[in-house]
């Protein structure tokens, strides 16, 4: 369904940019894995999606460094001559209660996970422009619209790039490039894992499917609304959380 | 040098679907040419590719009218 599509995914290496990756190549995409520690499991995304006959290769970028996305985009533009899906996925954690966070906390957090999505939306507009085509899917989380103690950093990021979302969505609308966040719940990943145990508790709690979500649930809706199917949907916050908002 | 002008002009008369008659020095690209602020951002891309310049944001930011754009490219060239 994706056949022919070019997609840059964003801390593609592990949790839910790993699931994400699989799944844009399963529908037929080419896919830059990007990274920007993890090498080896990049490497091992990038040799699954080649398993199952797909294309796709790693590239090391750190998202709240410019220049270095200026360069991946540029890469991704050499290799694959376009790019149509951007998933900005790439997020770093850095929890601490407001009275405690250091403030090299706070920005490490708000660098990566908010000032990172502004660089690379910027860097793939040009060629989506040029396209008259593009999908930019954000991915968002729960806590950006519910607040969650000892997150105000991450929660901070992500309540922006909801904004950021809407403002991209309005600006790029008229060059035929969709902007959608998706906002996940509480989702099984080594990120979620590191979470203290009565956090994890207390959330379980508050999920209406009384369960925690797979990477791949978030994949699937990428998927969709990196398709022609939702060409019509822009702007949105679609929160993929167990019925944790309502 | 002379066809500066004329390719930037057939590049603004393509993108924004006006008249050649339109587009004069003097001309402003939001004011008279009915540009929005992207169109002007698409503009300068397509400049840029058919001249093979980079013109940085705040260059950009400085061309308001037609004049404007083929001064900025003549002095690069």
């Amino acid at each position: 369904m994706l056949q022919g599509k070019v997609a840059l995914v964003t801390g593609a290496s592990r949790g839910i940019g790993r699931a994400i990756a699989l799944e844009l190549a399963r529908q037929g995409a080419k896919v830059a894995v990007n990274y920007a520690g993890s090498e080896a499991k990049a490497k091992e995304v990038v040799e699954a999606i080649e398993q199952m006959g797909g294309e796709a290769f790693a590239i090391q970028a750190d998202v709240s460094n410019a220049e270095a996305v200026d360069r991946m985009v540029k890469e991704v533009m050499e290799r694959f001559e376009r790019v149509d899906i951007l998933v900005n996925n790439a997020g770093v954690t850095r929890d601490n209660l407001l009275m405690r966070m250091k403030e090299e906390e706070w920005d490490e957090v708000i660098n990566t996970n908010l000032k990172g999505v502004f660089h690379c939306t910027k860097a793939v507009t040009r060629p989506m422009m040029k396209q008259r085509y593009g999908r930019i899917v954000n991915i968002a989380s729960v806590v950006g619209v519910m607040g969650n103690p000892g997150q105000a950093n991450y929660v901070a990021a992500k309540a922006g790039v909801i904004g950021l979302t809407k403002t991209a969505a309005k600006e790029l609308a008229s060059r035929g490039i969709t902007v959608n966040a998706v906002a996940p719940g509480f989702i099984t990943t080594d990120m979620t894992d590191r979470l203290a145990e009565d956090i994890r508790t207390e959330m379980l709690k508050q999920i209406p499917l009384a369960r925690f979500g797979e990477p791949e649930d978030i994949a699937k809706v990428v998927a969709f609304l990196v398709s022609d199917a939702a060409g019509y949907i822009t702007g949105q916050t679609i929160h993929v959380d167990g019925g944790m908002v309502m | 040098m002379a066809d500066v002008l004329e390719r930037v002009t057939k590049i603004i008369v393509d993108r924004l679907g006006v008249e050649e008659s339109q587009v004069t020095l003097e001309a402003s690209f939001k004011d008279d040419l009915g540009a929005d602020s992207l169109d002007v951002v698409e503009l300068v891309m397509e400049l840029e590719d058919e001249f093979d310049m980079e013109i940085s944001d705040e260059e950009a930011e400085k061309i308001v009218t037609v004049g404007d754009a083929v001064n900025y490219i003549k002095s690069r060239m």
